[in-house]
């Protein structure tokens, strides 16, 4: 008899080795069908046309010209003529054609009138004095910050002090209180005073100051202060499959799509049991009546959840157009302008020590935009729970498009300013920052003893005792070179996941999930988990996920996604295996809880000589297949499988040259725990792919406004600069494993190493050249400007 | 002439360097009537085709495929949306990313800045045609073994690149690759990987598969 609780090293074939991921094959030889590669017959091509403002009104749209265009099969207006534009690149208006360019031709014979507003971009300190926001709340303003985490008491206390601006109903009550909201908070809502929102409004929305302990009074006495300034700048996420989705309306008789769909449709997402629902509701039919496919994505980071706007409008179009298939894939310069990005984050931080190099005080003034909804609050300080503290958080609400959850949401920012003032303060002390991190440890709560095993094996890994200098690389020449480091954590509990596993009378076995792979190995870990528990071969598993008809499992964000679907695949294929052995169990003479499934056989545990093979096992389920579901969570069939929180080292060693201002990153190592590891292959795989995004972000990414029209100036490839194969340096990656490890369960790995990079690589920086470039990406014009104002 | 189908830079993010070309193939003196024109150019009589459909027929994977096509359609959305071979991928759209990569007479190109016009009565070699049903090539198998791939996006035309490459170079050096590789972009960081194919022992001959005859350098086969 199986246990659900993970197998012990001993007896796992498959389960913590290193195994090829299952569609390398299809994906290297190009066969592996994308969203973007979907062509149906009668395929018509979806275009849209945007505003070129970052805030207008539309005041009048002509459309007559392109529907008599040849070619032209529906026009559909987006957002109506009177609606006020808040970022550039907007849907206005699309278009479904026979092809391409006849559908690019009718877009720009589509007239709309604007009447251009001002716009404000600016992503810079905010002024010393911003009186705090006294207008009232409206439901974006209240949507931020729960999205945000603001503290409940704040948030009662603002929606007291200024009233709201919407009328909250009591759906909308129950609502909110179902995802999340506290009942206090909801209690608040629903008493609030209601007050015209007021004409003029602020970009600057400030948090109250937030105090704890006694930060003054531990600035006075402590033995080392220092001050800076850091921060990371916009980026995109830059998906190199664009946005997008094909939908179709289906007759009765079309053999494409399954019985009782009314709406096909195929889109690129990390989300596929999710979008149902959200096209259900804007198109006013049955959820139950859309299915939703997707083999393959080209990336998504975050940024594809929704069927957005565009995926709306290509499910109007096509019916429209007679229900024929629509596809609208975003262009480059969309998908860099409008289709994701990750807020900015900077802050003037002030931080001290005692004598011993233990952090005693924090005050920060942290700001920053993610587009009109203002921006992302980063957990400062990062990781250490220093005891005194001050920090003031200010968004500011710019005219760009929205951001959306970039890979670790607001801890790479809150990394890179946190981490840095501690290098800043562990120079000014002149102590190894190594040590400086290990005294302060325990200020890291439940997750100290990781970073304790972890940061020596990084130390030996970058050979940082031989190699580390103390700040500014006194050897002749004009290239510099220095060491850095930073620590990082995420959660990364497994989301709910169904499964259905069937075993068949010839012995082959059948999963289907409505989850993704966006190129994690979610399919790779599914099968080795599957295979490890009934003891057959990885190729004796047929996996079908991408098709929403199968059972619904999570989104795939926040690193949620391996612990999911590996809970949900053991207790599956732990009860499909009890329900053969006893099946079997006649046979073998032997009671089922005698019984293991091992070597593609079902033997006696305490006799192995009495086996039968594992298809012949499977030939006693008799003429039926027998199907089981396995589920996460489920507190029935305990243990908990998935867990959470993570610990991560990462360390930098870089070169730069202080004429060019130009740095190369020679080397990083990663030391990476993520509880019981699936694939030790995939998993070095996605560390080091966030090791190349953290020098891309570190270096080069950057999504530039242009403060005269609002515009992104570099919504291309070119211009928007991707680390390439030759900016990568050395990488190394350790994964824990093992006793420690292990018997924590699964737990997600996406986002925790892509939050550490840029903070190792600018503590790098900072060693090599003896002062701070503030602000990533650093790029030569910021490396040059910090050199030259420290002389 | 004035051409009234030309995009308004303020409704787009800046005309593309493509668009370009497609503004300039289609704007060129040619007047709106069917047919094939013929102007003089350069001394000799040339034939003119387009704005309208024009049959076109491309030599692709050692077969003649033949379709009506706009001269401005670019040969990546020729091979994509009318052969669909879709195995390269548009990504930046404007020759930077390598997404799109194919062999035109056994060199690689970015096919979002080729007209499919242009591509006539040259060779072309899409990662399609270089195996045969499930067979992976030598490289492909050894982007499946060091794992190379995540999303897998970019992975065709970093196939097509590397396949070329490796034929150039049996033998890389680190500086061969980081010069060699660098046309092609990833976004979920694979290069380690590819760096580890192109390095890995087996490399050269094995890797490369059949030869198409260009000369190489920098050691033998």
């Amino acid at each position: 008899m199986s246990e659900y609780q993970w197998p012990n090293p001993a007896t796992r074939p498959l389960l913590g080795k290193k195994i090829s991921r299952v569609d390398g094959p299809i994906k290297s030889s190009g066969r592996a069908k994308y969203t973007y590669d979907y062509n149906p017959a009668g395929l018509l091509a979806g275009r849209i046309l945007r505003c070129p403002y970052a805030h207008a009104r539309i005041t009048s749209i002509d459309t007559s010209a392109a529907e008599k265009m040849p070619g032209v099969k529906a026009v559909q207006i987006i957002q109506k003529p009177g609606t006020e534009i808040f970022w550039a690149g907007d849907e206005v208006v699309g278009v479904a054609a026979v092809d391409e360019p006849t559908a690019e031709d009718a877009i720009r014979a589509i007239k709309v009138q604007y009447e251009v507003l001002p716009h404000f971009i600016s992503d810079a300190e905010p002024p010393k004095n911003i009186a705090s926001s006294s207008g009232p709340i409206s439901q974006d303003d209240f949507e931020d910050m729960e999205d945000n985490q603001v503290p409940d008491e704040q948030v009662i206390a603002a929606i007291k002090q200024n009233g709201i601006s919407f009328h909250p109903d009591e759906k909308y009550l129950k609502d909110a209180q179902e995802s999340g909201v506290d009942k206090k908070v909801v209690e608040a809502l629903r008493t609030a005073k209601y007050a015209q929102a007021t004409a003029s409004k602020s970009p600057y929305k400030k948090t109250a100051v937030q105090t704890q302990g006694q930060p003054d009074k531990a600035f006075t006495s402590a033995a080392a202060v220092v001050e800076g300034l850091y921060g990371a700048s916009c980026i995109t996420h830059c998906c190199l499959e664009t946005h997008g989705m094909a939908a179709e309306w289906p007759s009765a008789n079309d053999s494409s799509a399954s019985p009782g769909t009314n709406l096909l449709v195929h889109i690129s997402t990390q989300n596929l049991s999710g979008i149902a629902p959200q096209i259900a509701e804007p198109m006013n039919i049955p959820a139950g009546s859309i299915q939703v496919m997707q083999q393959y994505v080209g990336g998504g980071f975050g940024s594809k959840f929704s069927p957005d706007r565009w995926g709306i409008a290509a499910t109007q179009l096509s019916k429209s157009a007679g229900g024929k298939p629509v596809k609208i894939m975003l262009d480059r310069a969309a998908e860099q302008e409008v289709a994701g990005m990750r807020p900015s984050s900077f802050a003037r931080v002030k931080i001290a020590a005692d004598k011993d190099g233990k952090l005693v005080a924090w005050e920060s003034r942290s700001w920053g935009t993610g587009g009109v909804g203002g921006g992302g609050t980063p957990p400062l300080p990062y990781i250490f729970e220093i005891p005194n503290q001050r920090k003031q958080n200010i968004a500011i609400s710019t005219n760009q498009g929205s951001a959306r959850a970039w890979r670790a949401p607001n801890h790479p920012q809150a990394a890179v300013i946190t981490m840095s003032a501690l290098e800043d303060l562990a120079a000014k002390m002149n102590i190894d920052p190594v040590d400086f991190l290990t005294r302060n440890l325990e200020m890291t709560g439940p997750r100290a003893a990781i970073y304790r095993d972890e940061l020596p094996i990084a130390a030996e890994m970058m050979e940082w005792k031989k190699s580390w200098h103390p700040r500014g690389d006194k050897a002749a020449g004009l290239v510099k070179r220095g060491l850095g480091l930073s620590i990082h954590t995420w959660g990364g509990r497994g989301h709910n996941s169904d499964c259905d596993l069937t075993i068949h009378p010839d012995g082959s076995v059948e999963i289907k999930m409505a989850t993704q792979d966006l190129g994690t190995g979610c399919r790779t870990i599914i099968i080795i988990v599957a295979a490890d528990t009934l003891g057959i071969p990885m190729d004796q598993v047929k996996l079908l996920i991408g098709d929403s008809r199968y059972p619904v499992s999570g989104g795939s964000g926040g690193s949620t996604t391996s612990g999911g679907v590996t809970s949900s695949t053991r207790r599956a294929a732990v009860d499909a295996c009890n329900q053969l052995f006893a099946k079997v169990a006649p046979a073998l003479n032997a009671k089922p809880e005698g019984l293991e499934a091992v070597n593609a056989t079902v033997r006696v545990k305490s006799d192995p000589s009495r086996s039968l093979s594992w298809k012949e096992a499977c030939a006693k389920l008799g003429a039926m297949p027998m199907t089981v579901r396995g589920k996460n969570p489920d507190k029935s069939k305990p243990p908990d499988l998935t867990n959470s929180g993570v610990g991560g080292v990462q360390m930098a060693d870089v070169s730069v040259d202080t004429e060019t201002g130009i740095i190369r990153v020679n080397k990083m190592v990663a030391v990476q725990d993520c509880g019981l590891v699936v694939d030790v292959k995939t998993a070095e795989s996605q560390v080091k792919g966030a090791l190349i995004m953290g020098i891309s972000y570190a270096l080069y990414e950057e999504k530039i406004l242009d403060p005269v029209t609002g515009r992104m100036l570099n919504p291309n490839m070119e211009f928007y600069r991707l680390a390439g194969i030759a900016d990568v340096g050395e990488l190394q990656v350790h994964m824990m494993t093992g006793k420690g490890y292990d018997e924590r369960g699964v737990i997600g790995l996406a986002e925790p190493p892509v939050v550490s990079p840029g903070a190792a690589i600018s503590n790098a920086v900072a060693n090599a050249i003896g002062v701070r470039v503030p602000f990533l990406p650093l790029t030569p014009a910021r490396v040059l400007e910090a050199m030259g104002s420290h002389g | 002439m004035k051409h009234e189908d030309a995009p308004k830079p303020d409704q787009n993010s800046g005309l593309t360097r493509r668009d370009f070309i497609k503004i300039s193939g289609v704007g060129v003196a040619v007047p709106l009537a069917f047919g094939p024109t013929v102007v003089r150019a350069a001394g000799e009589d040339v034939e003119v085709l387009g704005p309208g459909k024009a049959p076109i027929s491309l030599m692709v994977n050692g077969k003649k495929l033949t379709a009506e096509f706009e001269p401005r359609v670019t040969l990546l959305d020729a091979l994509r949306d009318t052969f669909n071979l879709t195995g390269a991928k548009r990504v930046c759209d404007r020759g930077t990313c390598g997404a799109c990569t194919v062999l035109l007479e056994g060199k690689p190109v970015y096919t979002c800045m080729v007209l499919a016009i242009d591509a006539q009565g040259k060779k072309i070699t899409t990662i399609e045609g270089l195996t045969e049903g499930d067979a992976l090539t030598p490289v492909m198998q050894a982007f499946v073994d060091h794992d190379a791939q995540q999303c897998g996006f970019c992975t065709p035309g970093f196939v097509v690149a590397t396949t070329h490459f490796l034929q150039q170079h049996p033998n890389p050096t680190p500086d061969d690759i980081r010069r060699g590789l660098s046309g092609n972009f990833c976004r979920c960081g694979t290069y380690d990987g590819i760096r580890a194919v192109a390095l890995s022992k087996s490399t050269g001959a094995s890797l490369t598969g059949e030869s198409d005859g260009t000369v190489r350098e920098g050691g033998s086969l």
